[in-house]
């Protein structure tokens, strides 16, 4: 389900222009590394759990599981 | 050439005893309509070579006329097309068919028949057919590739032809886990599973023959003493009897997976004239091994001399295979061109089955004396230094030309010739992972590289080719990994072999004296000369040679081509073969149907499908049915007469618009929110506020993506402090749910709130029409108060239905005064018939669709992923205190500009006319180009409140337009209709109908 490094910016704490900017590079911009890569999965048919998968994307070895709620920031609002 | 006639069993190709076949029970078959005749325990090739029949099929570019090459799954000559009608199966490899009674098979690639093939007449035009000959010739006139040339090499090409018809048999998958996976039931694997099955492991064990042995069955051998037969037998009765160990012959491994996963075909059915009832064709395994041991033996090479693709040149192996297993004789005087030892052994076991030995000949120049004396011993002249340069005959081989080392050629008649080029183990499913398998000079053979986790290799598919040596290996492979799993096996003392072949490879790649052409890849007649064409153009890396001249291309994947073709290239680049490398192998080892792959996927059954609470209702009352994703959902319901679907909607809507009518909503999402922090959970994904909602209470909410479109829309209810019920769309439904779950755990973990699905615990009817509210009173319990004070439009409260409980919801998408009335799912089919009984008119999506035009609401139709929230009329819900997501994407210059194209109606200047959804709109007179475009029409229905068609358009400016007129431009439908710009709310424009 794509990359979880990105983190949503905090509308709160920014400028309209820089919220903007930051909105932008949250909602399009992507790292392709050519490696190590944490990426989210969803168990969509079974417990609907969200996760953070660490995987190679070169060899698709797996080197970690964690529920995705332990990788998550709370925004300040 | 000699043939078995119908009837006679025995034929001089056939020896009276020995074998692994079962004279007990004979089969009889047909080859090109001929009556023939085998024993159970044949394979197809077997039987044929046993009547005689060398001939079997035409090749693939140049129809040569081709015999059988080998014993297994690496034939590229003898591919038979089998049964008929719709079980009609091409490119059967004969030597992987298990022989039974009525079997039918036909030879592929002639016209019209196998002895006269008109179209061997294209060899004649071989100079112009060369590695990539369509790269060059065919090309003038242009125009004629498209029209005259693509399409009778089309014709032209291929081999067999499938059926037209639909497989009427099926296929199943299954799963399968064990701790050691043996993926070959020769030497090396049998003592691997016996030794796991000591130990007390799960062992599965899988071989693609139909029985298993590997060369066990092949070769004459001796192990403790006895003929290796017995000790094969003993091997697999002792593994049959335990309860741990699962044994799969017809089970070829085809891939390697992820985390320990194989993928495994089991042919439950092919050996059948037709499956019984109720059992697959073919099973599909999924197995999870802990650990896996590759015990796959290895291919043999073919040589590349001029002429050796002719009918009675076969692999050495195989030869004797054929002799040994299934006691057949491929010819009566056979030639022997080895380059090593092994090869040596299908002269002696043929001998020994009574075929005259006409010589041997072997490349290599100094022979020991051993083998002299062997050569003497078979009464066989020996050509040392020796190699076959040509070979002769039209259908059948009938001479050979011999080179010898004193420069000398001579012609000797034989009707078969073994050659053996040496072996290459099978190392493909190392490779899957995408390790490469690396070159071993001293056996002058690829061996396992990285191997994928948790395989190991053992045998001659790691490079061991002598008997002791696959036992030895084939044990301590085993105990390795089932040491690994923490299995302690018992050391045993491994069985006594006498094996004392010399195991020294002298590869000789090519022939290059001689005539004619010198195959490479049989199957894709591939010759050594097109590996120097790819060479002299250019094609010289391994992949190039490979889809420059298609060699390794064909259904047998190169598994006799490969190597042969890249030590040649080798050889013309100078460069070692360790520097030249291979292709990479990938899944599958051997062609898998797709029936296999989908199994019970199919028709009907590709997806579930999902029916309403009310579905066996509307059933009977002969309702027609639409696929909303998976759901069925019914579209209308005709009555008696009717004989158009616009007069059973139009009358529908009538009823509701007039009276009242039941729909059907339970398909729409239905999400429970629970928690202290639900109310601002919702703020945050909704563009409106639902904090502030009272209980009791519906709001319309609007949620977009966080780039600023809508993603769907929908009605929530608060129904306690901490408790709401959100309704999304029937499409939206599962993408709601994840995008509300990614919320929850991803962005906002530490509010107090939980979610869960109920679309289908609850059944939903919409009650729509002046007399709703007179309707829900007869069904609901007389306490309830349904008054306009009690239970105002978008109020929410619990009633009970004959004692259940039930939800009743105030909302309209009809825009008539209507509710929504919720009951648990197994009540659904009772209460519509109950609603019916007592006149409520059953209307369907059709006619929802209809009424919510009428009304301008929005559906998916505009909710297409380009819309915006101020596109659709909407700009007033956004709010401007809270964030939520895509606020801040959703005022992008970009997506608020007054150009927008945004909600607006349409109706035709001529009432008669028709709207259809798509149609462009054009300024009147403009030119219809596409600078003109001014927007679309998202939806369109014929209003029977009004008398003429409406729709709804995403216009550039629209509400700002509205009384102008255009043109609904409509090419594709020759559809071209004046329209004019309006209110997208037909009817009763200030709600009226639904406050009442």
């Amino acid at each position: 389900m794509g990359d979880a490094k990105p983190r949503r910016p905090d509308p709160a704490a920014l400028e309209p222009e820089a919220a903007r900017e930051a909105f932008y590079d949250y909602v399009y911009l992507r790292d392709n590394p050519n490696g190590i890569f944490r990426e989210y999965w969803y168990h969509s048919s079974g417990c609907h759990q969200w996760l953070v998968v660490t995987r190679d994307l070169r060899t698709h070895a797996i080197a970690g599981v964690e529920p995705a709620s332990c990788a998550g920031v709370e925004p300040a609002s | 050439m000699r043939r078995g006639g119908a009837g006679i069993m025995m034929t001089a190709r056939r020896l009276a005893s020995g074998g692994v076949v079962d004279r007990a029970r004979p089969c009889s078959f047909t080859f090109d309509g001929k009556l023939l005749n085998g024993y159970h325990g044949d394979s197809l090739a077997s039987a044929l070579l046993a009547n005689g029949v060398t001939l079997v099929g035409r090749s693939f570019k140049y129809h040569r006329p081709r015999g059988i090459l080998s014993a297994g799954s690496e034939e590229p000559n003898g591919l038979v097309e089998l049964r008929g009608a719709a079980r009609r199966e091409p490119n059967c490899k004969s030597t992987m068919v298990e022989l039974f009674d009525g079997l039918q098979a036909m030879s592929q690639n002639r016209w019209p028949s196998l002895k006269l093939d008109l179209l061997s007449a294209v060899s004649l035009l071989s100079p112009m057919l060369a590695a990539g000959f369509y790269y060059k010739t065919f090309m003038w006139p242009a125009a004629f590739w498209e029209k005259l040339y693509e399409p009778a090499i089309r014709r032209a090409a291929g081999l067999g032809r499938g059926a037209a018809l639909a497989d009427p048999d099926s296929y199943e998958k299954a799963f399968g886990f064990c701790d050691l996976l043996v993926i070959g039931s020769g030497p090396s694997g049998l003592i691997a599973a016996l030794t796991a099955a000591r130990a007390g492991a799960r062992v599965i064990l899988c071989d693609e023959d139909f029985v298993l042995g590997g060369r066990l069955l092949g070769d004459r051998t001796e192990i403790e003493g006895q003929p290796g037969d017995q000790w094969r037998q003993a091997a697999l009765e002792e593994l049959a009897s335990c309860d741990l160990v699962t044994i799969m012959p017809r089970s070829t491994v085809f891939g390697v997976y992820d985390h320990g996963a194989y993928g495994v075909l089991e042919r439950t059915g092919d050996h059948l004239a037709i499956p019984p009832a109720h059992t697959p064709r073919q099973r599909l395994w999924r197995i999870v091994a802990k650990r896996a041991l590759l015990a796959a033996g290895a291919v043999e090479r073919p040589i590349v001399f001029g002429g050796n693709d002719r009918p009675g040149v076969m692999l050495a192996g195989a030869v004797r295979t054929y002799v040994n297993r299934f006691a057949a004789l491929p010819c009566q005087r056979l030639a022997l061109f080895t380059t090593h030892d092994d090869g040596w052994k299908t002269a002696i076991d043929c001998r020994a089955a009574g075929i005259e030995i006409a010589a041997i000949i072997d490349s290599r120049s100094d022979l020991p004396d051993t083998l002299s004396s062997v050569a003497k011993n078979l009464g066989a002249p020996l050509f040392a230094g020796g190699q076959v340069i040509g070979s002769h005959g039209r259908l059948q081989l009938e001479a050979i030309d011999i080179s010898g080392a004193d420069g000398k050629t001579t012609r000797l008649a034989v009707d078969g010739l073994a050659m053996s080029g040496g072996w290459n183990p099978t190392v493909h499913l190392t490779c899957h992972h995408g390790g490469r398998p690396i070159w071993n000079e001293a056996l002058s053979c690829f061996v396992p590289g990285k191997l994928p986790p948790g395989m190991r290799v053992a045998g001659s598919a790691n490079g061991r080719f002598d008997l002791a040596g696959c036992l030895k290996e084939g044990a301590a492979q085993a105990i390795a990994a089932l040491g690994e799993l923490g299995f302690s096996p018992n050391a045993q003392p491994l069985p006594q072999v006498v094996d004392e072949t010399n195991r020294t490879a002298h590869p000789l790649w090519q022939v290059t004296a001689g005539k004619g052409k010198a195959f490479v890849d049989f199957q894709h007649d591939v010759t050594r000369d097109d590996v120097v064409l790819a060479y002299r153009e250019g094609f010289r890396s391994v992949e190039h040679l490979k889809r420059y001249t298609t060699l390794g291309m064909a259904t047998d994947q190169g598994k006799t081509a490969n190597l042969n073709g890249l030590a040649i290239m080798a050889d013309l680049l100078q460069r070692p073969i360790a520097e030249v490398g291979t292709t990479l192998y990938r899944p599958p080892y051997t062609p898998v149907a797709i029936g296999a792959f989908a199994g019970h996927h199919r028709g009907q059954d590709f997806r579930a499908t999902r029916l309403t609470p009310s579905h066996v209702w509307a059933a009977a009352q002969g309702a027609l049915f639409v696929e909303t994703g998976q759901w069925l959902r019914a579209q209308y319901f005709p009555q008696a007469g009717e004989q158009d679907w616009l007069v059973s909607v139009n009358r529908e809507v009538m009823a509701v618009r007039s009276g009242v009518g039941v729909c059907d909503v339970s398909t729409l999402g239905k999400i429970d929110i629970q928690g202290s922090d639900a109310g601002i959970f919702l703020d945050r994904v909704y563009i409106n506020s639902f904090s502030t909602l009272a209980i009791g209470k519906t709001r319309y909410g609007v949620m977009l993506r966080e780039d600023g479109i809508v993603m769907d829309d929908g009605t929530t209810a608060r129904l306690g402090p901490d408790h709401f019920l959100m309704s999304t769309t029937t499409a939206n439904a599962a993408k709601v749910m994840q995008h509300l779950e990614f919320c929850h755990q991803v962005l906002w973990p530490k509010l107090d709130v939980q979610m869960v699905s109920v679309t289908e615990q609850w059944a939903q009817f919409s009650v729509a029409g002046p007399r709703a509210r007179e309707l829900i009173g007869q069904v609901v319990a007389p306490d309830a108060d349904l008054s306009q004070d009690a239970l105002p439009f978008m109020g929410a409260v619990t009633v009970r239905v004959d004692g259940v409980k039930a939800r009743l919801f105030r909302i309209s998408f009809s825009g008539e005064l209507a509710y929504e009335i919720a009951v648990p799912a197994r009540y659904g089919n009772a209460l519509m018939q109950r609603l019916c009984a007592l006149g409520a008119v059953p209307y369907g999506t059709e006619a929802l669709g209809v009424m919510r035009i009428e009304k301008g609401h929005p559906a998916g139709n505009e909710l297409n992923g380009t819309t915006t929230a101020r596109d659709l009329g909407m700009g007033r819900m956004l709010s401007t205190k809270k964030d939520f997501i895509g606020r801040v994407m959703a005022d992008r210059p970009g997506l608020c500009g007054p150009e927008r194209l945004t909600l607006v109606g349409v109706k035709p200047l001529d009432p008669g006319d028709r709207l259809r959804a798509g149609a462009h709109f054009l300024p009147v007179g403009a030119t219809a180009s596409a600078e003109n475009d001014q927007g679309y029409l998202t939806s369109a229905a014929f209003s029977p409140s009004l008398g003429h068609w409406i729709g709804l358009a995403l216009i550039s400016a629209g509400p700002s337009r509205i009384g102008e007129k255009l043109r609904a431009y409509d090419p594709v439908r020759n559809g071209d209709v004046a329209v004019e710009l309006c209110s997208p709310v037909f009817i009763d424009p200030d709600g009226e109908r639904v406050r009442g």
